[in-house]
């Protein structure tokens, strides 16, 4: 009898996020964030993570803030909605908390990376980012020359992260997982991974996944686990369950200015409450329904009769 | 604000910016300004654009409501493409992006721009949040529009690192180091607009905004500029691109700050 992959959200960190590893997380870019995944690990104390993502809003900030991590693979790092993160400058100017090792690359070649990554390719040659500072002394992307007609190129090494956190709408209990809106690198990402974790809104049966298997995210092959967490992606939006909830990364600017005050923020959204439950409550009912959409808007079916 | 309080200089560089779209381009969009000034395009002389967005989304109406992010989901419904952002930079590498339009904390004389390193890159005096798409941008969209906030320390010399590469050291330098897109057309500024010269590649000025002089734009910029020989002031923004504006935007958040 093999285990099932559905886990809570504790025991899915503890399992397949050690310290020293590297994760992708942000996949999708401003939407579907794992921030629940981000703060267990939080929790969990881990340490010398490496952090792979295009873009990742706050959760990096906070996972670099809070001392997890000891690099980064990204294309940038900040609050979308306001600018820079304080935690990262803190970590890359000042050392503090800890020195911090950034790999820089474009979002375009975090995707192509990953792309490698999953294909099972060396590398992959672009055009983009030829003359800028980004190649220099960086080992990811290595000038190069295309070997026929010798026109400059940069060759984009391969990414294969050791897991990927992905925040979706729904999965069955195997990792069948449905996921819409802007994909950004999550199948990329995915493929590329070592080991995928799930954070699914909803648990559905495997019929309902394989009714519209077009909109399948990845293989399930590739899950190793599934947590079923709702909210789990707020401050970020997810398609058709709630929107972003601007005000939250407002205020965590604010908060997050000085080390003390994001040590407080940290007690208040993170280290006080161990739960998803229990930070949602701390969020409140009110302004959950606010974030909900107001109306639906369904898709046409689709017929897969033969 | 301009002297009569009419509009503000967000608003007068989202009506410049919305100009330099021609209809039925695809347009790498970005978000804030640039964004508005798509929807202004749109709602105005180039109705059949078409909006590029790096998180895996194509449009061709604008969010029906006001967006905080590219990923928001008033941007995804109705969208024309919600895919992989692979798919996006595909089409923008393979050359069929005609512009894309960019900001940044710092620019210099041949239109690069730096959002990365403020001081040095071992140990900055300010770490910026990075590229983005910005980089993929500048260096592949077959036009190049930017947007700045025009400052002296913003407007440097050289910049302390090229993140988006404009025209490098200028004249041929993005066909020699293989840069596949045109590079900047426009600097659009709070003080004015800047064209850039056909062969040095530099950045001249092309005209400053109302209320503003000269001396104004010379002060506020780390080179000696050069100004075109048909110098002028730019028309402010009409009535009518006044109202598109204050109806995407209603509550100012990013063109009344």
């Amino acid at each position: 009898m093999v285990m099932g992959k559905v886990v809570t959200m504790a025991q899915a960190i503890e399992r397949f996020v050690p310290s020293g590893c590297s994760v992708l997380m942000g996949a999708a870019l401003e939407s579907l964030i794992p921030f629940a995944a981000g703060h267990e690990i939080i929790r969990q104390r881990r340490r010398d993570l490496t952090l792979i993502g295009p873009i990742s809003d706050i959760l990096f900030d906070q996972l670099i803030g809070a001392g997890c991590v000891s690099r980064v693979i990204a294309a940038w790092i900040g609050n979308v909605s306001v600018g820079l993160a304080h935690n990262y400058r803190r970590a890359v100017e000042a050392h503090s908390p800890d020195r911090l090792i950034v790999e820089d690359h474009s979002n375009f070649t975090i995707a192509l990376g990953l792309l490698a990554g999953g294909l099972g390719a060396p590398f992959i040659p672009t055009r983009s980012l030829l003359g800028t500072d980004l190649l220099v002394g960086n080992l990811s992307l290595r000038r190069s020359a295309d070997p026929d007609t010798g026109a400059p190129l940069v060759f984009v090494r391969a990414i294969n992260p050791d897991i990927a956190i992905l925040h979706v709408q729904r999965s069955d209990d195997e990792g069948n997982a449905h996921c819409w809106g802007n994909l950004g690198v999550s199948e990329e990402g995915g493929l590329a991974s070592r080991g995928v974790v799930l954070v699914a809104e909803e648990l559905v049966s495997r019929d309902v996944i394989l009714s519209d298997p077009n909109r399948v995210l990845l293989p399930s092959s590739k899950v190793v686990a599934v947590v079923n967490e709702p909210w789990g992606a707020h401050p970020s939006p997810t398609q058709g369950c709630y929107g972003r909830d601007h005000e939250f990364y407002r205020a965590y600017h604010e908060a997050s200015r000085t080390q003390e005050g994001f040590q407080r923020w940290l007690k208040a959204w993170v280290l006080d409450v161990q739960t998803r439950t229990a930070y949602l409550t701390r969020l409140g009912e009110e302004r959950l329904k606010q974030l909900k959409p107001s109306r639906r808007l369904m898709a046409a079916p689709v017929d897969y009769g033969y | 604000m301009n002297r009569d309080g009419a509009y503000t200089a967000q608003e007068l560089i989202v009506a410049a910016a919305a100009r330099q779209i021609r209809d039925g381009e695809l347009v790498f969009v970005g978000m804030r300004l640039p964004l508005l000034a798509f929807a202004l395009a749109k709602r105005t002389h180039a109705p059949a654009a078409i909006g590029l967005f790096e998180c895996g989304l194509i449009r061709d109406e604008p969010a029906p409501e006001l967006l905080y992010t590219m990923s928001d989901p008033p941007n995804i419904a109705g969208a024309l493409w919600s895919t992989r952002m692979i798919n996006v930079m595909a089409l923008l590498q393979q050359g069929a992006v005609q512009l894309g339009i960019l900001g940044g904390a710092e620019l210099d004389r041949f239109g690069n721009l730096n959002t990365s390193y403020i001081g040095s890159r071992e140990r900055p005096e300010v770490k910026l949040p990075g590229s983005g798409g910005a980089a993929d941008i500048a260096s592949l969209a077959g036009r190049l529009l930017i947007v700045m906030q025009h400052e002296r320390r913003r407007f440097k010399e050289r910049v302390d690192y090229v993140t988006s590469p404009g025209y490098g050291e200028g004249g041929d330098w993005r066909r020699r180091v293989g840069l596949p897109g045109g590079g900047p057309v426009a600097i659009v500024t709070t003080l004015g607009i800047f064209s850039f010269d056909g062969h040095t590649k530099e950045a001249v000025l092309a005209s400053y905004h109302p209320g503003i002089t000269l001396d104004k734009v010379r002060q506020q910029t780390g080179w000696g500029i050069r100004v075109s020989s048909e110098l002028h002031e730019t028309p402010p923004p009409t009535e009518e691109e006044l109202a598109i504006i204050r109806h995407d935007d209603p509550h100012g958040f990013w063109t009344r700050p």
